[in-house]
């Protein structure tokens, strides 16, 4: 199963990390300057960790992974916005 | 049905996450829509059971009450919708993506101002399609309209949709673009893309469609 | 299966896998090329990192002892690249004396495209991210350089038998 999920997947993860919501918070990729909701990222989670990319350009825009437990998120292609 | 020692209550569309922890440390997590409105008076979540499942099998078949869970939520602030949002509301449901959805309805029904809401339910036989009593009560509404598509058996009188939705049958069944109706669309990846690139090429506004994936676990 | 991004679909007549990097000459085998080398077929418990094992699986590939012959090197190390971006890092010890492929029949029947199909890296020793899908060529350096799960905090080696996921297991 390949397909995708998006980001109301990890919104649980997310929240424990900002302890806040945020699946409705706007990101804009890094890479093609598209703005979109974090719920509306194409997030895949069969991995070691969870990577989510652009629907737009499909880049990868950032990385969860639960190393030891703790939850640490990359956010190298996504600039968050309100 | 759960009783979460400190729940305050959840916005419907909202999910749990759910945490097993078998006897040897090993834990599996789950994603599960609530099924029951924010009015109702336990907390509900519909789990569909997955023969080769990894959590499932055991929350329908072993699960008692008294027995102990962890949660985490209520989460997800995207896929909500509350009376104060308005309407009018087209929900599409593939599966077991039609949970959220109950949510909605609950709230709906005992909310004062209930906007005009069709709903549209794609599962693969009768058999499996859920809350199917109470869908059938609420159509009889007139503020309601519940269509049901079956993609792979059907009764040999089956007056509904045969098959999986097709372009004509989401025109039919949906709002019209001027009527600026919200959007909602839950269920599998391939389901939810499918139906919100038909919706965009029908002419619908992007910003009004909000949609929901669901894995292969339910999740 | 372990994915990061969307399946790729290389058609065959644009595959190629190459050895490259830190080596007198690179070396490049289109596909009909690369099956007509030796290959064998082998049987293995493959690990993954969420703590189940798969046993005995049947694969068939090409070992990268028999791949490495064509190539002089001074190198100790590998970035496996692949098509859709993702790269891992392993030691040439880690790879050779017949501990590792690259795949490109799982079950008697070709590698599908959903399980890194036309072909992938088989590790099966090591845990299985290190295994990557849709291998198209080796980089040899001589330094470890880590690929994308070992930048992000997993661990550069990955022995699932010392429970090796994260740096610093």
């Amino acid at each position: 199963m390949m397909e995708p999920l998006d980001g109301n997947a990890i919104a649980g993860s997310l929240y424990e990390l900002f302890d806040e919501e945020m699946t409705i918070v706007t990101g804009v990729c890094r890479h093609c300057g598209a703005a979109r909701l974090i719920a509306e990222l194409r997030v895949y989670t069969r991995a070691p960790g969870v990577v989510a990319r652009c629907p737009s350009c499909g880049n990868v825009v950032f990385v969860l992974v639960h190393v030891g437990g703790t939850p640490r998120l990359h956010l190298d292609g996504l600039a968050l916005q309100r | 049905m759960l009783d979460p020692p400190s729940w305050s209550g959840h916005r419907p569309g909202q999910h749990v996450d759910v945490r097993l922890t078998a006897e040897d440390g090993y834990q599996a997590q789950r994603s599960y829509s609530i099924a029951s409105g924010p009015e109702d008076e336990h907390l509900t979540l519909t789990v569909e059971r997955l023969e080769d499942g990894e959590v499932s099998p055991y929350l329908v078949d072993e699960l008692r009450p008294g027995d102990e869970l962890e949660l985490r939520g209520p989460i997800g602030g995207y896929f909500v919708w509350e009376q104060s949002v308005g309407g009018p509301l087209m929900l599409i449901a593939g599966g077991s993506g039609i949970v959220p959805f109950r949510a909605m309805l609950r709230h709906w029904e005992a909310t004062d101002s209930k906007p005009a809401i069709r709903v549209l339910y794609s599962a693969r036989s009768l058999g499996e399609v859920i809350y199917s009593q109470e869908l059938l009560s609420l159509s009889s509404l007139q503020a309601v309209e519940v269509r049901l598509a079956l993609t792979r058996a059907w009764p040999d009188d089956w007056q509904g949709h045969r098959g999986r939705i097709t372009p004509e049958l989401l025109h039919e069944a949906s709002w019209s673009i001027d009527e600026l109706p919200l959007m909602y669309v839950c269920g599998p990846s391939g389901f939810v893309e499918a139906i919100a690139t038909a919706l965009v090429d029908a002419g619908h506004e992007p910003a009004r469609i909000r949609t929901e994936r669901f894995g292969p676990t339910g999740s | 299966m372990l994915s990061a991004g969307p399946t790729p679909h290389t058609p065959l007549d644009e595959w190629s896998f190459t050895i490259h990097g830190a080596v007198d000459e690179p070396v490049s085998w289109p596909w009909e090329e690369f099956l007509a080398l030796p290959s064998e077929s082998v049987t293995v418990d493959i690990h993954c990192v969420t703590k189940w094992s798969k046993l005995g699986t049947n694969w068939r590939g090409v070992s990268i002892d028999t791949l490495l012959e064509s190539v002089d090197t001074a190198a100790e190390y590998l970035t496996a690249w692949c098509d859709g971006g993702y790269t891992t890092n392993l030691a040439l010890e880690e790879v050779t004396e017949g501990r590792a492929w690259v795949a490109y029949e799982f079950g008697g029947e070709p590698l599908e495209p959903e399980h890194g199909g036309p072909a992938r890296l088989l590790v099966p020793h090591l845990y299985f991210w290190k295994s990557a899908k849709w291998v198209r060529g080796l980089t040899l350096t001589l330094d470890d350089e880590p690929g994308f799960w070992e930048g992000y905090g997993y661990h550069n080696h990955g022995d699932p038998w010392l429970e090796q996921r994260y740096q610093g297991d």
